[in-house]
């Protein structure tokens, strides 16, 4: 992991919904090349968070800057220079393989010969050769998992962020998916995931807990545990979660 | 008694028949909590909705508490509470007005069985008047669990609760189950979670269409006969690539903070692998040898 260069900074982003505070002073920095876990109850506040990282969403207050960009006034280079991949949203299920990642190519403005050079190492790499010309839908979902995260760093982004991507796979297909993460972030591409698997958050560097719109804790999953005094990661989150007021 | 009894259940899809469950054969007890446990596309769904006369079978029988899934659909249907992977009560009604809608059509009364749901319902009463389309996973999650408990079923058919619930909630839901069992309902239910598994009586861990292995969480874990060990290093990214190379490794791969891995003559000779780590500059290693989990017996299954 490269020391010193910051792609995410946060100084108390805040996002308010009428009176409810969704996200309430979030202060943070992620490195460049880091596998960040972004972590919480369901109604923490993470979506809220995320959607302001991404450009989607204008913050109430504080300030952010994601690869060097601001939230408030530069949101289209923001986009640019993100990839973002989520359960909900993902593929074209009835775009076959190949299309799916030229289109994809193409909205993030390759040039042809670069998505010519980029279909064909992808597919390599992800042993989808034989499956170029087959409908997305038709794929089983660990190999949707793959081509979708692929996708999205397709134009070497400095930041992915990853909503809850590994759900509902087996556990070796699960790891599969976390070589391709590994892989990204020894590239320098920083990694900004959300998981409810805790097994998952010790795969981070450091990862953030999120309670009633609050980051509670920040740090490497090992020093967490060490100071909360427990064994296992899902302890920690247990302890920490458990004192929500906000309801879910 | 056995509540639930499958035998050689298989269920197609499609022109290309693909399969969705392969001659399946397995039988749950009343009063147990029985887990399916495996990812998308292990046939967890198609069996729940062949179990809850919602599909029919290609072959094979089923039949839940004595009544057959074909003949006695109408008595499964009066008996069974179900509660499928996607959300479907009624948007538009309040928590209170779809629970007692259920009650009716199933002629009772909220009253009447609130004993059952009280634990549950407890916890979303507040917000009684709220449509069911507005409320947060959590409390629709709840409130789907009492619509299927409001006429005392005696089986009870939860198809993935807990996918996309945080583990706090996760670990409340299965406190709710468990209290559920002493009232002896019997419960099936599936989840992609292997952390869960521990939690039921007996499971069957299942990937695509096939019954790998079923069996007490305990018994499954004794199954696991190679020697296992945990190892970390302050590099873990470049352990895990290690260990692939080690010549001896049987399998490895990650498992939380350390990597998990099973060797080829049982790592009878310690030192030469300690000796291959140290000479690929991995720091603050440590290995240990460790009982398996569900995880492990799963991946090792799929191996």
């Amino acid at each position: 992991m490269a020391q010193g260069e910051k792609v995410i900074v946060c100084d108390k982003l805040t996002k308010r919904f009428g009176d409810f505070i969704a996200t309430n002073e979030i202060t943070f920095e992620v490195n460049k090349g880091e596998i960040f876990g972004f972590l919480g109850a369901n109604g923490a506040g993470k979506t809220t968070a995320m959607r302001m990282l991404c450009g989607l969403s204008t913050p109430s207050s504080g300030k952010a800057s994601i690869a060097g960009f601001d939230v408030y006034t530069q949101t289209e280079q923001i986009k640019r220079n993100i990839g973002y991949m989520s359960q909900k949203f993902s593929l074209y299920e009835n775009l076959t393989v190949k299309e799916n990642i030229e289109f994809f190519g193409g909205i993030y403005g390759l040039t042809d010969q670069q998505i010519e050079t980029k279909t064909e190492e992808l597919l390599n790499r992800l042993g989808l050769k034989s499956e170029a010309k087959k409908l997305v839908g038709s794929l089983p979902l660990g190999w949707k998992q793959k081509l979708s995260f692929s996708v999205a760093i397709l134009h070497e982004p400095k930041i992915v962020f990853l909503d809850e991507p590994t759900g509902g796979v087996d556990p070796v297909t699960r790891r599969q998916f976390w070589d391709l993460i590994y892989e990204a972030a020894e590239r320098g591409i920083t990694i900004f995931v959300t998981t409810h698997y805790m097994d998952e958050a010790e795969y981070c560097n450091r990862i953030s807990i999120m309670v009633d719109g609050r980051i509670e804790v920040l740090d490497s999953p090992t020093n967490l545990k060490r100071s909360f005094g427990v064994s296992s990661m899902d302890e920690v989150f247990y302890q920490l979660a458990r004192s929500a007021k906000r309801g879910d | 008694m056995e509540a639930v009894v499958v035998q050689n259940m298989t269920k197609t899809y499609g022109k290309e028949k693909t399969l969705a469950v392969d001659n399946i054969s397995f039988s749950v007890a009343k009063g147990e909590l029985f887990g399916l446990i495996g990812p998308d596309g292990a046939g967890k769904t198609s069996i729940f909705r062949i179990l809850t006369t919602l599909l029919l079978a290609d072959s094979g029988t089923a039949s839940v508490d004595g009544f057959d899934v074909v003949k006695d659909f109408k008595s499964i249907r009066n008996t069974v509470g179900y509660m499928p992977v996607k959300f479907s009560l009624y948007q538009d009604l309040t928590i209170e007005e779809n629970l007692s809608f259920f009650a009716t059509v199933f002629g009772t009364t909220i009253e009447a069985n609130y004993d059952l749901i009280k634990d549950i319902y407890v916890q979303i009463e507040p917000f009684k008047k709220r449509r069911a389309g507005k409320l947060s996973g959590g409390m629709k999650q709840k409130l789907a669990l009492c619509c299927a408990l409001i006429h005392k079923p005696t089986t009870l058919f939860l198809d993935e609760p807990t996918t996309g619930v945080d583990p706090v909630s996760r670990k409340e839901f299965w406190e709710m189950l468990r209290r559920l069992k002493e009232q002896n309902i019997t419960i099936i239910v599936s989840t992609p979670y292997m952390d869960e598994a521990s939690l039921c009586d007996r499971i069957a861990l299942m990937q695509g269409g096939k019954i790998l292995s079923i069996d007490t969480p305990d018994d499954i874990v004794k199954a696991y006969r190679e020697k296992l060990y945990a190892i970390k290093a302050n590099e873990m990214y470049p352990l895990l690539k290690v260990l692939e190379n080690y010549p001896g490794t049987l399998n490895s791969y990650a498992f939380g903070e350390y990597a998990h891995a099973t060797f080829k003559d049982q790592m009878k000779n310690m030192e030469e692998f300690e000796r291959f780590l140290a000479e690929k500059q991995l720091t603050g290693v440590e290995i240990k040898s460790i009982e398996a989990t569900i995880e492990d017996s799963f991946i090792k299954l799929l191996h």
